[in-house]
């Protein structure tokens, strides 16, 4: 494995926003997460729960509420009024709507996906008919004293159970008149509240609708009565959302304290068919609000203010052991917002709002294997960038000498020149970017600083020429034709003669710098591309799927290399498969072109090519051999993947120099320390 | 009287909490196993009104007949299941399985059939079993017939539950749950992750309760946590709820008979009541004094029982307020004070609950009183160090208490305490007069008072390690009305810096014997001077005693190292020794006896003697397997009639003594069932009187005979109502018709006494009843005397007693053996 100087940097100071929405679409299998800043990102539940697309934030827009309709369209409302449409293709948003009723904090879907309703703070309930081009305001409901926080429709289309503060109102959808209302006791624990508030309703084929509030409870009402039938306290402070499972035989609600309480429906007794609510399995999964869950048909899926998306999987419902069958816990996006200047040892850090760049420390001391080196000269923040106007930055890049900086939010493309004189830096922005450079979903410099490569959302990839100071656009390579997705992986070759770019599905295209032609066409894999990367002189193409497969392809030779053939002969381990998150970076070693690294945000690999791969049998995660182990045993046991898990989260990890490695990490206990404090709760012993 | 033989046979003080305590179906009696017998007590009173006796080992369960709710099954670890008719204490039935039985199940719906736990050739691997019991009328059925159901169950019969309708047993076992079901004879085993991380190691099951109208099983674990399952006819799609509120093992769970309300218990010593399932929704019955161990609930839903590990079980209304606590002997894991007798309640007297001295009454087998010494919290942790009650004496004939507790946290620090209480009258109980902060600088070794009648001013005499004893009079306190009264230090005697072990005084109490390491001095206890010693260079002096009465000359001690000495207080020289090794020396404080148990490899042995003569009187080899800590002489309410001269040691009184075990034994020639009697059957035949077309006649008859007898004899002074009053029909009524002779046996009889009642005003019973008691507590204290006074006065306005004498003699035997009255528990009131 060789020994390595690891600069171990816990200065990014990222704290991702909070969860606010989760929707889950059966027919695609992929689930919807909107967060605070209005963030809104796409998970492929087949492919290994990989964070497929991302929709930027933007200051303004706090998502209250997000569906999927008609298909696989997916709607947000915000508390600016608007609903917004997204292209999940060209991966931006199709078109906002306001619907003039304030604030929105509620929105569904009608069953049949043809019909959306939106609960507004002046106490209306609006109806827009899906058209395929846009959403068309249809009418309102009968208006109602306060916000409407909650809706859900009848499975049947008919009716609309609708939770406000204090009440509940069901709602006929033919006549948008209010049928029934329930009113809800404030009493919490003896205690009455001054209000009680709805948080979310589930109505269900029977007519039973099932409320859950701020007093703590979970209540089940008979909507064509009005009666009460069952309540269940669950939690001292609110309970905040509500999912119910397609087969309606359990749903899931999530409370203020964290816990996430499943719900299922069993017969009361072998032999009769009477059946009975009962609250069966608490998960703690959370240390603040559940904000929002979703019921897939096999996993309970929960999200919250702690930022993290907890797929619980239901083990009755999993065949066979494997993804799907194991708790996902899901905290940091899956790719890079880290990108690293070898050159001048910087380091770039995305935020939403801003860039920072650091120049790593250095040590003049030198220690055995394990040991602390005392830093000689400590971490220096060099600039802290900001962006201009309410967008969040897309992605962002510094260049390998350090001199140029690239960011893009969804309408603007920045790139600035810096200089170093001494210990000062000064930047300039290099103005006048050409109109077509809007929006760029990946931004990448060449190994010598000389070209800028950007992929834009309309799936075209530029390449500019850097001067000094200034810029020439050399060439556009336009996406295949009839396909507009947005490609959003690039890679380079060192010797700057290979540009590999991969979609979110299709392959991963190799285009021919020198003659800027499309080279070839790696074969499609069911699974997406997580990481790309060119190995120096021999320009194999190294790409890692969701599905932690690795695959080598020669460029030259337009063919997987031998090696990579070996491999998917043999199969990785067993562990290796099993592992849930995916390899986002990958690079080499310059001197040792066997050796491949990679990393993924609990570990650190390092495949050699040269030894032979391990098999199902042979422990995959080998400890650190002894020191006075015998030769032989260490043949026996060495094999290609060398693993070390010391460094974990692990957001980032690269080779600064042959002997020199920069590890990224963001402990979890940071960014819970960043967060607002949990509900107080009791404990015993405390 | 025949001379019997004298056998030891344990006396009561068994277990309570052995077994999940169980209520009769109108909820008015209490049924709970107890040693080797099923003791009925009621629920309202506490009183026990019978003891079920009959199997030859220790009973292992107990259940109602659910075809007739007025009889009872139990089950023995002498293989045995018996039927009994619990109202009048009678055995119905004997069936003998064989192999030894350690619980009992009888599911609702099963026709005749018997789960029971037996345990296979294995050591410590239990089956469940069914058998039919047959159709039989003798006494004795075999019924050998096994037929196997689940194999490896826990032996506790708590980790067995059957579900509602008899349709699926649920049985635990260290992290698996199996559900079979009785129809299908499926298994759904389901398993919790084990010991793999640490955060489960401690899902252990402990216990299971089935609900009893849905699907639903409650299984309770060592982390406190309760799991309530839910859908367990699928290996797949089961699924369970938690509930967490104990912090430590769930020791029981019960559900209300509807099924609404779970009820859990453990260390806490809180009862919990789950309501609806909810974890939210939860109220506590909190301060039951010690861990629970088994919940039950009445069939009528209206009352909970919880038996607690200190020997109790409280009785507790649906509204979670305890309502009666039937106490045992408390033991605790040692007992340090010994046994003691108080002098006026002649109760035993010993170290009970944490810090508590208990008074436990050894005719009625139940706690009196218990005093607390200690007066603080008692916190039951692990490792922590507690105050501990170490030694207690009675002295002027109960009127002063003094105990000694001490706490020892490491070599060096010890805290040391000695309280005197003073009984009063007022209130009927023990008071605390004097607390002396370190009395001693080391461990105190004994403690005795000058019981001697003659000296007006008690006098404690405490001797300690530190090689002092010291001598404690009551004085004067510095109280300006003169009208306190304390303890002080008078004297402090010591020789030589030897520890001080033992101390005695002599019955006169002019002298006082302590025993410094291997010599015994004998001090002037008027003048505190020394007036001799003894030296037996031999060994360490363990025990050491007076003579009484006759023997008052001779003083005895043993040694360490097996030597019984006797020497004579007159010439000062030994009188004569023996090797015996000496576990117990008790003088008997009402004759001349001495009674020494001696320890061997093979058990322990007992010898009563003279200390005038070398040679024993009495001798009882392997009174116990177990070595014998403690022994006490219990004078005798009656005395007894021992003609031979072995046995006339137990005339005055009785030898109780306790084995390591904390088994309390005693040397009885009764029967055990008639050593401890239970009390007024008559009470409660009466309260159970039905209301049946022949009480209806009768009552007409009385009114008839009322009216009659009022025209008749104004001047009558008992208005007690006639029926009662005529034993035949008392007998008739009160026992059950299944286990009376055919009613053409009785027929003649009972006409009779219908007959006669009309030239008989008044009652034969009574009378007979009060001759009893006249002989059996002739000796006992004013309060019985006036008594039985009064008793007799009504007696004298009686009239006729020939009643009793129409009936042929062994009818008459046969019929009262059902209701032999006893009224010594007035005393205890």
């Amino acid at each position: 494995m060789g020994e390595f100087k690891v600069h171990r940097v816990r200065f990014f100071n990222y704290v991702p926003s909070g969860i606010r929405c989760v929707a889950y679409n059966n027919q695609s299998n992929r689930l919807a997460v909107s967060r605070t800043d209005g963030t809104v990102e796409i998970y492929n539940l087949s492919a290994n729960y990989f964070q497929e697309k991302f929709f930027p934030g933007h200051e303004s827009r706090a998502t209250e509420a997000l569906c999927w309709a008609e298909g696989q369209r997916l709607f947000s409302a915000g508390l600016n009024g608007e609903i917004l449409e997204y292209d999940l293709q060209a991966l931006n948003i199709k078109y906002a709507l306001d619907a003039f009723g304030g604030p929105i904090w509620s929105m569904t879907a009608s069953p049949s996906g043809s019909q959306l309703v939106v609960g507004c703070e002046d106490g209306s309930v609006k109806l827009f008919e899906v058209t395929p081009e846009k959403i068309q305001f249809s009418r309102n409901f009968d208006r109602q004293k306060s916000r409407i926080l909650s809706l859900s429709w009848h499975p049947a289309g008919t009716h609309i159970a609708a939770g406000s503060i204090d009440y509940i109102s069901v709602f006929d959808v033919k006549s948008g008149s209010i049928i029934r209302k329930m009113v809800l006791d404030r009493q919490h624990l003896g205690v009455t509240k001054s209000r009680c508030i709805v948080w979310g309703v589930a109505f269900l084929s029977d007519g039973t609708v099932i409320s859950v509030d701020s007093v703590g409870k979970v209540q089940l009402w008979d909507s064509a009565t009005g009666t009460l039938v069952k309540s269940h306290l669950i939690a001292n402070a609110d309970v905040q959302s509500i999912a119910v499972a397609d087969q309606e035989d359990s749903f899931v609600v999530g409370t203020a304290e964290g816990t996430v309480f499943h719900f299922q429906l069993v017969s009361v007794t072998s032999n009769s068919s009477e059946k009975q609510w009962v609250r069966t399995k608490p998960f703690q999964h959370h240390t603040h609000d559940v904000r929002t869950v979703a019921h897939s048909p096999t996993a309970l899926i929960s999200g919250g203010t702690d930022t993290h998306l907890v797929i619980r999987p239901l083990m009755e419902k999993v065949e066979v052991k494997n993804y799907d069958a194991a708790l996902r816990k899901i905290t940091f996006p899956h790719r890079r917002l880290i990108s690293c200047s070898k050159r001048r040892q910087l380091l770039l850090f995305q935020f939403a709002h801003h860039l920072e760049l650091w120049r790593l420390g250095s040590t003049l001391a030198t220690g055995k294997n394990g040991d602390t080196l005392p830093l000689s000269k400590n971490a220096d923040h060099l600039l802290h960038l900001k962006t201009k106007g309410p967008e969040n930055i897309i992605c962002s890049c510094v260049s390998q000498c350090g001199s140029w900086i690239a960011y893009s939010t969804a309408s603007r493309f920045f790139l600035y020149r810096l200089k170093y004189e001494h210990d000062n830096i000064s930047l300039q922005r290099v103005s006048k970017m050409p109109a077509f450079l809007r929006s760029a979903l990946h931004i990448l410099f060449s190994e010598d600083s000389t070209k800028l490569f950007v992929a834009s959302n309309q799936g075209s990839l530029h390449i500019i020429h850097l001067l000094e100071g200034s810029f020439k656009h050399l060439h556009t390579f336009q996406p295949p034709s009839g396909t507009v997705e947005a490609m959003c992986l690039l890679a380079v070759s060192p010797d700057g003669n290979w540009l590999a770019a991969s979609g979110t599905s299709a392959g991963v295209h190799v285009y021919d710098l020198n003659h800027l032609k499309l080279h070839c066409t790696v074969p499609a894999y069911n699974f997406p591309v997580t990481a790309l990367a060119i190995a120096p002189n021999t320009n194999n193409l190294v790409i890692a799927h969701s599905d932690q497969q690795v695959f080598e392809f020669s460029i030259p030779d337009k063919q997987y290399t031998e090696w990579s053939r070996n491999v998917q002969k043999q199969g990785f381990h067993q562990l290796w498969l099993q592992r849930d998150t995916p390899i986002t970076h990958i690079s080499f070693h310059p001197k040792r072109p066997m050796h491949i690294l990679l990393h993924d945000a609990y570990m650190f690999c390092i495949i050699d090519k040269s030894l032979p791969l391990p098999n199902d049998k042979t422990v995959l995660y080998n400890p650190l051999p002894p020191k006075n182990e015998s030769d032989v045993f260490l043949r026996r046991t060495a094999h290609a993947f060398k693993i070390s898990k010391i460094y974990k989260p692990l957001l980032f990890m690269d080779l600064l120099d042959e002997r020199t490695l920069v590890a990224v990490e963001r402990p979890l206990d940071d960014i819970i320390a960043q967060l607002p404090p949990p509900i107080k709760k009791k404990k015993f012993g405390t | 009287m025949v001379e019997e033989s004298v056998r030891v046979v344990r006396c009561g003080g068994s277990r309570l909490n052995f077994r999940r305590a169980l209520f009769s179906a109108d909820s008015k009696y209490i049924f709970c196993v107890s040693g080797d017998f099923v003791k009925v007590y009621s629920s309202a009173t506490e009183e026990c009104v019978h003891v079920l006796h009959g199997h030859e080992n220790v009973v292992s369960g107990i259940l109602l007949n659910p075809n007739n709710h007025l009889q009872l099954f139990s089950c023995s670890f002498d293989g045995t299941i018996k039927l009994w008719d619990y109202l009048d204490g009678i055995l119905i039935k004997t069936f003998i399985i064989g192999p030894k039985l350690h619980a009992l199940f009888i599911p609702t719906r099963a026709e005749d059939s018997i789960f029971l736990t037996i345990s296979k050739e294995e050591p410590d691997i239990f089956q469940l079993v069914s058998v039919k019991l047959p159709k039989s009328s003798s006494q004795d059925v075999e019924a050998r017939e096994l037929s196997f159901v689940l194999d490896y169950v826990n032996r506790s019969p708590k980790c067995i539950a059957f579900g509602h309708e008899g349709e699926y047993i649920a049985a635990v076992r260290d992290f698996y749950l199996s559900v079979y079901f009785l129809k299908k004879k499926k298994t759904c085993n389901f398993t919790l992750p084990s010991t793999k991380n640490k955060k489960n190691a401690k899902n252990r099951f402990t216990c299971v309760a089935c609900h009893p109208k849905e699907d639903c099983i409650a299984s309770g674990h060592m982390d406190g946590k309760i799991r309530l399952w839910r859908n367990f006819h699928d290996d797949k799609k089961y699924t369970y709820t938690c509930l967490h509120w104990h912090h430590d093992m769930v020791m029981d769970l019960a559900f209300t008979v509807t099924g609404t309300s779970l009820l859990s218990g453990g260390r806490e010593c809180v009862l919990v009541e789950w309501r609806e399932g909810s974890e939210k929704n939860k109220e506590f019955l909190p301060r039951l004094g010690s861990t629970i161990e088994h919940i039950s609930v009445s069939p009528a839903g209206d009352l909970f029982c919880t038996s607690h590990s200190d020997n109790k079980i409280t009785v507790i209304h649906r509204n979670l307020n305890a309502s009666a606590v039937i106490q045992g002997l408390v033991k605790d894991r040692s007992i340090s004070t010994g046994l003691m007798v108080d002098p006026r309640t002649k109760a035993l007297v010993l170290n009970g609950k944490p810090g508590h001295l208990q008074f436990y009454s050894l005719q009625g087998d139940k706690q009196l009183y218990n005093l607390d010494i200690i007066q603080q919290e008692y916190i039951n942790d692990d490792g922590l160090i507690q105050i501990e009650l170490v030694k207690a004496a009675f002295g002027c004939s109960g009127t002063w208490l003094a105990t000694v507790e001490q706490r020892q946290e490491n070599e060096t620090e010890l805290e040391l305490q000695m309280k005197l209480w003073t009984y009063s009258k007022k209130t009927q109980g023990f008071a605390l007069n004097t607390k002396i902060a370190m009395p001693h600088d080391d461990h105190i070794t004994a403690l005795c008072f000058n019981n001697a009648e003659n000296y007006e001013k008690p006098i404690l005499v405490t001797a300690s390690r530190d090689g002092h004893f010291k001598v404690w009079v009551l004085a004067d306190d510095s109280d300006i009305y003169k009208k306190a009264i304390g303890w002080t230090c008078d004297f402090v005697g010591s020789y030589h810096k030897y520890q001080a072990t033992n101390c005695c005084f002599s019955e006169d109490g002019s002298l006082l014997a302590v025993s410094f390491e291997e010599i015994v001095t004998i001090w002037d206890s008027e003048t505190w001077e020394l007036k001799c010693t003894f030296c037996q260079r031999a060994g360490k002096i363990r025990h050491l005693c007076f003579g009484r009465l006759t023997c008052s000359k001779y003083l005895l001690g043993t040694t360490d190292n097996g030597i019984l000495c006797c020497w004579n207080l007159l010439s000062c020289s030994m009188q004569w020794s023996a090797k015996l090794n000496v576990s117990v020396l008790e003088p008997d404080p009402y004759s001349d006896h001495v009674a020494a148990v001696s320890q061997s490899a093979e058990g322990s042995d007992l010898f009563v003697f003279k200390p005038s003569e070398p040679r024993p009187l009495y001798i009882q080899k392997n009174v116990s397997r177990e070595e014998v800590q403690w022994g006490v002489f219990v004078p005798r309410d009656v005395p007894g009639s021992f003609t031979s001269e072995a046995y006339q040691w137990l005339n005055r009184s009785q030898f109780y003594f306790l084995t390591k075990s904390q088994s309390l034994l005693t040397f009885s020639t009764k029967s055990p069932e008639e050593k401890l009697t239970p009390t007024s059957k008559q009470l409660l035949a009466e309260e159970s009187l039905p209301t049946t077309p022949f009480s209806l006649i009768l009552g007409k008859h009385r009114q008839q005979q009322d009216s009659r007898l009022n025209e008749t004899s104004e001047n009558e002074l008992i208005q007690l109502p006639l029926t009662e009053n005529i034993p035949a029909i008392n007998e008739l009524l009160h026992t059950p018709a299944h286990v009376l002779p055919s009613a053409s046996f009785l027929c003649s009889l009972f006409i009779n006494s219908l007959l006669l009642s009309k030239e008989t005003k008044s009652t034969e019973e009574i009378p007979d009843d009060v001759d009893m008691e006249e002989k059996e507590e002739s000796d006992s204290s004013d309060e019985e005397k006036d008594f039985t006074e009064k008793a007799q006065e009504t007696n004298t306005t009686d009239l006729g007693e020939d009643v009793i004498h129409q009936l042929s003699k062994s009818e008459e035997k046969e019929l009262r053996k059902f209701r032999k009255v006893d009224y010594s528990w007035l005393a205890a009131l």
